[in-house]
């Protein structure tokens, strides 16, 4: 599953666009979006999801549960 | 290390050069006996400061008490991302009403902060300094701060540059600092102790990791000093702010400003801790109180001996524009930049600040004379006395306009600026309101005195009842001249035994940044 932002929660302080590996996290409407087919949660590149560690506000950037989990490539 | 010895030594024997000018330029200041520094009563003089040092600060309404009279700061929004959590800041919250550190309610790109520093240094010829304080952290958001500080320097040579950093990402960023002309960087330090930084930080984020507790504070501690003792190599001068935290770190500053003096910064800020619970911080939310302005002063004279201390810092907000006190943010909104007809003219803005700068020269000269027939008295007696004024270091505002009271502490040696305390405008539309006059004798209520251009019958026979003189006969004179002035006619009346010198207390500090939205 890919991670998404909670628009309501987000300050879009922008902080964790530019940790995002995959270049997944832009602003859209005075808020940030992480495109979902660009998410790989960070496996293989830090141990921890970024936007999740960097973002200053808690809960905001959640494991969408909609989507099937990612799968890091073998 | 080497370069903080040297650094040391550098000092004293600038100061022994210090201390000759000034003798030489002000007659009747001493050095006191206790500090061994040159206590002139007039905050225009360098102190204790390096000719060098004082010659990049003077004109800095930040770095020099006196200057903040006379000059002009901006900050812009152009760095909303952090990389810490304190929990004195809640980032979520910004609104229009809300006025405080950290808070802003535009966010700028480079290109757009750079035309608002033009529209406002055009507006405002008095606008010497641009700084990039957040609302996050400047060296977290490094690409966007250093190129508004590029263009910014290649539009408006003559601006000065500062940049207020938590410091965790200081040392990264070090050498482009010094490439960029930053002349003077602002660190937050409010403790070198990880036990007590864990009680102000839930997390930092450092090399793609969130830390929490003790190991988060370790590794920013160790970042904010060594980024301290890397400006000092470098000869970047470095002011060093602490929040203070009643029962988590008042009683450690001491320690912090020992700290932060031997690693080369040249002023110290110690600032109260502001948390009212409506902010939605967690120290607001948990009842953590904010400091007295009776504990905040102690503070600061306990650490005054080791490096000077600031005293009128008014904790403004990311986006604050104008002279300190006296916010115009609300006249430069993007949109009216983007209208704005802007003409850089560094001629109109040079000759400007060159009689803003005969203005001061006379203003520390009527001073000095003051001080000069003072010097021969001798008294033990030292007083704290409060000012209304709205800027040019004169008592020009009215009691009922006054936002807030400057406040200096008067003695034999001269009169010497110690803090602002913030109050509510008793004046409201004509008419005075009668809670708000005891709010602000509250505020004021350590001082002996209240300097006004102008007071009604009402406030004036309150303040007289409540054992502080309203002193309106020195309207639109010099502060300083004034105080010594009056201060010489008070130790007349003790010694003549019309009136009986006692000592006053307590004083409470409004809660809420230097800048009302009001
Ligand atoms: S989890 Fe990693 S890859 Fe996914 S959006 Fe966040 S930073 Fe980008
Ligand atoms: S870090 Fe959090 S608050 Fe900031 S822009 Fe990203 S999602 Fe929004
Ligand atoms: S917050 Fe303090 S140091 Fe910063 S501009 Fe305001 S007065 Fe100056």
């Amino acid at each position: 599953m890919p991670f998404k932002i909670v628009a309501s929660q987000c300050t879009s302080c922008s902080a964790c666009e530019p940790l995002c590996p995959n270049d997944a996290i832009s602003e859209k409407g005075g808020s940030f979006v992480i495109e979902a087919a660009k998410c790989t949660e960070c496996v293989g590149h830090f141990d921890e999801p970024q936007c999740v560690a960097a973002c200053p506000v808690d809960n905001t950037c959640v494991v969408d549960t909609s989507l099937p989990r990612y799968q890091a490539p073998a | 290390m080497n370069a903080v010895v040297g650094r040391g030594k550098y000092v004293e024997a600038a100061v022994d050069g210090g201390k000759m000018k000034s003798a030489a330029e002000h007659k009747g200041c001493r050095a006191s006996a206790n500090t061994g520094q040159a206590s002139c009563g007039s905050q225009a003089g360098q102190g204790d400061l390096p000719i060098e040092i004082w010659e990049k600060v003077k004109n800095h309404p930040c770095y020099s008490e006196e200057a903040h009279h006379h000059y002009a700061r901006m900050h812009v929004a152009v760095a909303p991302a952090c990389n810490i959590q304190c929990n004195y800041c809640n980032r979520k919250y910004n609104c229009t009403n809300e006025s405080r550190p950290g808070v802003v309610s535009e966010k700028l790109t480079p290109e757009q902060a750079v035309r608002k520093v033009l529209a406002v240094a055009t507006a405002i010829p008095q606008m010497t300094v641009l700084g990039i304080a957040g609302p996050g952290d400047p060296l977290a958001n490094p690409a966007k701060t250093f190129k508004t500080f590029e263009l910014v320097a290649k539009a408006a040579p003559d601006i000065k540059l500062c940049l207020s950093t938590n410091g965790l990402a200081l040392p990264d960023h070090i050498d482009t600092v010094a490439r960029s002309k930053v002349d003077h960087v602002t660190i937050t330090i409010n403790t070198i102790d990880p036990e007590i930084g864990a009680k102000i930080y839930p997390w930092i984020f450092f090399n793609h990791k969130r830390y929490t507790g003790i190991d988060a504070t370790r590794i920013l501690t160790d970042r904010q000093l060594q980024g301290l003792e890397m400006l000092s190599e470098r000869g970047i001068l470095c002011k060093v702010n602490s929040v203070m935290i009643p029962n988590i770190n008042d009683r450690h500053l001491v320690e912090v400003n020992k700290a932060v003096k031997s690693r080369g910064a040249f002023l110290h800020n110690i600032m109260p801790l502001i948390s009212a619970p409506e902010h939605g911080t967690v120290f607001g939310l948990n009842g953590q109180r904010g400091p007295t302005a009776w504990e905040l002063k102690a503070l600061q004279d306990a650490c005054e001996g080791e490096i000077k201390m600031m005293r009128h810092c008014r904790q403004c907000r990311a986006d604050a524009v104008g002279l300190l006190g006296e916010d115009r943010s609300a006249e430069f909104t993007t949109d009216q930049v983007m209208k704005m007809d802007v003409q850089y003219d560094l001629d109109m803005r040079k000759e400007y600040q060159s009689r803003v700068d005969r203005e001061r020269a006379a203003k520390v000269a009527a001073g000095q004379k003051e001080l000069a027939e003072c010097a021969g008295e001798m008294s033990a007696i030292t007083l704290l006395v409060a000012v209304a004024t709205k800027g040019s270091g004169l008592i020009n505002e009215h009691f009922g306009h006054a936002k807030e009271f400057q406040v200096y502490e008067l003695s034999t040696s001269g009169a010497k600026f110690v803090g602002y305390r913030r109050v509510d405008v008793y004046c409201q539309g004509g008419y005075g309101e009668e809670n708000r006059l005891s709010a602000i004798m509250g505020g004021i209520h350590d001082c002996h005195a209240v300097f006004v251009s102008k007071i009604g019958g009402c406030p004036k026979s309150k303040l007289i009842e409540a054992g502080i003189e309203p002193v309106d006969q020195y309207a639109h004179e010099f502060i300083e001249k004034s105080a010594i002035a009056w201060f010489k006619s008070y130790l007349d009346k003790v010694k003549r035994g019309e009136i009986q010198h006692v000592q006053r207390g307590g004083a409470a500090i409004r809660q809420g940044s230097g800048i009302s939205a009001a």
